[in-house]
């Protein structure tokens, strides 16, 4: 439906983007026990923290391979090998999680056969699992770097299945980047709600929840623990959110042969029907009372609402899957999606985004078409701030990184609790902003007519 | 790396004016003053990092970083350096190299058309290009890119040829100045010259810090000719080396541009500080008495001393009401540079006991002031890790940690008292007015309710369990 348009510029003003090895790290950061390490300059590292502090407001266990100039055209194995003899020893930690950098990708090497050696040669580093994705700064985005995280996860550590081995009431779950701490963690609940046992990958539930330890821990504390990743492949079924969990969900599912079900979204009442007929066919039962509450709870609250979505103008401006499951979201109420931009080109839901087009740009070519469209709500990350300054429009955030709100690993936004909260999040927004009636409104030069744009229900697509 | 940029380092490290440096024998200075750095023990930010926070907060000119996303689009927007007017510095603007651009070699011509396109739409003062890791492994010539555009298009475009890969933040600050030294200072005249222009060096205006101490300039009749870089103008810098004296804020970050324009224009320099009351005062009788040694009117020193005393006055009247508070309220600094010493004669003016000052960034001269000021170097540290730093707070070794955001969690989780000190804080603490902006807030911080609340077990957690029937009488 949309058309997909490239920036036309030749270069990025307000990044909408971060790095893909940022994402890897973020979802290593869902293993207990781990520390993810950046392969790449100290930079590299130090600005991917720095980023994820201010978003989660927690201490965030993220080394580097330290590599100079020397080391980088020599070749960083030996630094590869002496950041994960020093992490061991230092961090005593159970999982070390590797992401390559723009820097050590451009010059290139064997990574993948150069830690094998190192595992071979380097008995102290025997029981921590040590994983590797190639990540390079100058491909994609967040959500590639984690997607290519959590399918070197699946690869290295899941087991395959043994043949005749009964299916377990397990669930597995592969939530998305766009998925925060009390979204995995609702999920949990409504899995668990079923009597079914959930195996979440990553889980930063448990990890990036902000919670307070007694103790001091150097790694992150909570998480996937890696003995439930090895028998994933006991489970019944493996549900995935988001586009870009498909090939994660696809090595999971030929890994083990565990059927998959990925949901594009999982905000907004149809997509959460599905998923609760899905799981209520695993488990054989019919969903709990509290459930059927929720969603009449829901059912009101779209009732409630959307007269305030109606005929809006929304300009919104995320990573692919986010960008798509906000603006079913808003179109599904009502609203219009006057602009729409997309971080990367790589997913192929861009084109069933509910706009005229999509543009593959940053926050500059997201303030320019917001203005030009006249846009009445802006949706986009922390950074989107100064775009809402200067165009006077509200800004709701979401994405990452969110670093001058609080509470946003706490922002639940999927299923029927997770939604309702989302559309009066937006509704209320909206009506803050209605101005008392002037004379001049109703002035007899022409107003600008805007139809509704139509939208389209997604359907599950089995992988 | 460019034979260009390998000399430049070592004439950066090879830095008469550093006391450090100066006290090296011939060989350790040849090696440089570059601590390698440990692979999954290293902290802290890279050279382009450094070379960023240096000129950013220029504040008429767009910053333009050349490379793949993440060196700009993990890290724009990121520090308060504050504008009096353009907000032009605080775009993000990248060539976001994609991976065609390095295989196909593309990177110069995308350099050249993203300036052309900048200078088109956004009318700048000056466009700063700054180099990373990759244009530099693969060769990119941004000087010739920017000595080509600046002469095409007749707008100053600067090359900042601090890739991350070249060492650490404090070198990227060094090299930052060097682009100024080359390209930038000089370049331009000032529209007037009085006999009370200096310039600020290292000063870079976070939460408005440099508006804290203009005024106390103003009043003296002193003209800010530049601040490098806090609210700068690039006419202001380009013209910088019109003043009378340097002041040199942040001693390890500029030296070599403060030494270097003594050198080419004579202007003399000296290193100062603006957090503490007394170091304030210092601050501004050295400008002026250096201002005067330069052929200002003589009259200035005794304006100054009846600023100093009047100012002095009024601060301590200030602080005093927090006196009873806060003596023997034990303080952990966690800092570095000046500030290990600088903010600790404040807090003992208060009362206040220093249980620790950390001495990691700190030269030697440092270390002599803390010594000076704590009576002796026992509660001097260097770096503490985290876990231990942990361990002090939990064991309530100190009541309030001052640090930075590194820090920040580790005092935090430990349910401890924290006021940040370093640069991503909310809070102004220079001059007069900051150092009892400072001492209210470590006041507010732990006179706070809310450390009672959260230290309180849970439920569960209490040794004496609420009895039965009390349980169910109550309320």
């Amino acid at each position: 439906m949309a058309v997909i348009v490239p920036s036309r510029k030749g270069y990025a003003v307000n990044p909408l983007k971060s790095s893909a090895p940022l994402g890897a790290a973020l979802a290593y950061l869902g293993i207990e026990g781990a520390v993810p390490l950046l392969h790449g300059s100290q930079g590299c590292t130090s600005f991917a923290l720095v980023l994820s502090v201010r978003h989660f407001k927690e201490a965030i266990p993220l080394q580097t391979t330290a590599m100079d100039e020397v080391a980088t055209i020599l070749g960083g194995t030996d630094n590869l090998e002496e950041a994960l003899v020093n992490l061991k020893t230092r961090m005593k930690p159970k999982f070390i999680g590797i992401a390559s950098t723009a820097l050590v990708e451009t010059r290139g090497e064997d990574f993948e056969g150069d830690l094998k050696t190192i595992l071979r040669r380097r008995s102290e580093l025997d029981g921590t699992k040590v994983v590797f994705a190639s990540t390079p700064d100058f491909h994609g985005a967040l959500e590639d770097g984690w997607a290519k995280a959590v399918t070197a996860i699946i690869a290295a550590l899941v087991e395959p299945r043994s043949p005749g081995a009964d299916a377990f009431r397990q669930v597995n779950l592969l939530p998305g980047i766009h998925q925060t701490p009390a979204d995995i963690e609702a999920l949990r609940q409504l899995i668990e709600s079923f009597d079914l046992h959930p195996v979440i990958l990553p889980d930063l539930s448990g990890s990036l929840d902000g919670h307070v330890p007694d103790r001091y821990v150097s790694t992150s504390f909570g998480g996937t623990p890696l003995e439930a990743i090895a028998p994933m492949g006991r489970a019944l079924h493996t549900i995935a959110i988001g586009e870009h969990m498909r090939a994660p969900a696809l090595a999971l599912r030929d890994k083990t042969g565990v059927p998959a079900t990925l949901f594009p979204t999982l905000t907004g009442l149809e997509p959460c029907d599905r998923l609760v007929t899905l799981l209520s066919r695993l488990a054989g039962k019919p969903a709990p009372q509290a459930l059927r509450r929720q969603r009449s709870q829901l059912v009101d609250s779209m009732l409630d609402s959307h007269f305030h979505f109606s005929g809006k103008r929304m300009a919104i401006a995320a990573d692919p899957d986010l960008l798509y499951c906000l603006s079913m979201a808003v179109s599904g109420m009502g609203a219009e999606v006057v602009a729409a931009i997309s971080s990367t080109a790589n997913s192929p839901l861009l084109d069933r985004i509910p706009a005229e087009r999509v543009i593959v740009g940053d926050l500059a070519d997201f303030e320019d078409e917001a203005r030009a469209a006249g846009a009445e709500l802006l949706i986009t990350h922390s950074h989107g701030r100064q775009a809402a300054a200067r165009l006077g429009v509200p800004l709701m955030r979401a994405g990452f990184p969110i670093f001058d709100r609080l509470g946003a690993q706490h922002r639940l936004t999927v299923g029927y609790v997770g939604t309702r909260n989302l559309l009066y999040e937006i509704a209320n927004i909206v009506q803050g902003e209605i101005h008392e009636p002037r004379p001049g409104d109703f002035s007899p030069s022409p107003r600008i007519i805007v139809e509704e744009s139509g939208h389209v229900c997604e359907t599950a697509s089995a992988c | 790396m460019s034979d260009a940029l390998k000399t430049k380092i070592a004439d950066v490290f090879n830095e008469p004016g550093c006391a450090k440096n100066a006290a090296k024998g011939d060989k350790e200075r040849k090696k440089g003053c570059s601590k390698p750095l440990t692979p999954g023990a290293a902290a802290g930010g890279c050279a382009f990092d450094g070379a960023k926070i240096a000129l950013q907060p220029i504040t008429d000119v767009v910053h333009l970083v050349h490379g793949p996303l993440a060196c700009e689009g993990n890290g724009w927007d990121n520090r308060h350096a504050a504008s009096s007017g353009p907000t032009l510095y605080r775009l993000g603007a990248t060539t976001d190299l994609t991976e065609t651009d390095i295989v196909m070699g593309n990177g110069e011509k995308r350099l050249y058309r993203a300036i052309k396109e900048i200078l088109a739409r956004y009318a700048p003062a000056a466009v700063f290009v700054y180099s990373t890791c990759v244009p530099a492994l693969i060769g990119d010539d941004i000087e010739a890119v920017c000595k080509h555009a600046a002469a095409k298009f007749g707008t100053p475009v600067i090359p900042v040829n601090a890739p991350g890969f070249a060492g650490s933040k404090n070198l990227g600050n060094k090299l930052a100045g060097e682009a100024l030294l080359d390209h930038v200072i000089g370049t331009m005249e000032p529209e007037t010259s009085t006999p009370y222009d200096i310039n600020v060096l290292g000063e870079y205006n976070l939460s408005g810090e440099l508006w804290q101490v203009k005024p106390l300039f103003e009043r003296l009749g002193i003209r800010l000719q530049a601040c490098i870089t806090g609210d700068a103008r690039y006419r202001a810098v380009a013209s910088a080396h019109r003043a009378r004296v340097n002041m040199m804020v942040c001693s390890t970050a500029l030296i070599n541009v403060a030494r270097k324009m003594e050198e080419r224009w004579g202007i003399p320099y000296f290193e100062g500080s603006f957090y503490g009351i007394e170091d304030t005062s210092t601050a501004l009788r050295t400008t002026a008495r250096m201002l005067v040694e330069r052929g200002a009117p003589a009259d200035l020193l005794q304006r100054t001393e009846a600023l100093v005393a009047e100012e002095e006055t009024r601060a301590w009247d200030r602080i005093a009401p927090y006196r009873p508070k806060l003596t023997g309220k034990r303080v952990l600094l966690y800092t570095g540079g000046v500030k290990s010493w600088s903010v600790v004669s404040a807090l003992k003016e208060m009362g206040m006991e220093v249980v620790g000052t950390s001495v990691r960034k700190s030269t030697a001269e440092d270390k002599e002031r803390v010594k000076a000021i704590m009576g002796d170097d026992l509660h001097m540290v260097d770096s503490i890790p985290p876990r231990e730093l942990y361990a002090q707070l939990k064991e309530a070794k100190a009541d309030i940690l001052l640090s930075g955001g590194r820090t920040q969690f580790i005092a935090l989780k430990a349910k401890m008292p924290w006021v940040d000190i370093n640069q991503e804080r909310h809070h102004a603490f220079a001059g007069y007015d900051g150092m009892v902006e400072l001492v209210r807030q470590i006041s507010l911080s732990l006179f706070n309710p809310v450390w009672g609340d959260v230290r309180r077990p849970a439920p569960w957690e209490r040794d004496d369990p609420v009895p039965a029937h009390t349980a169910t009488s109550a309320a």
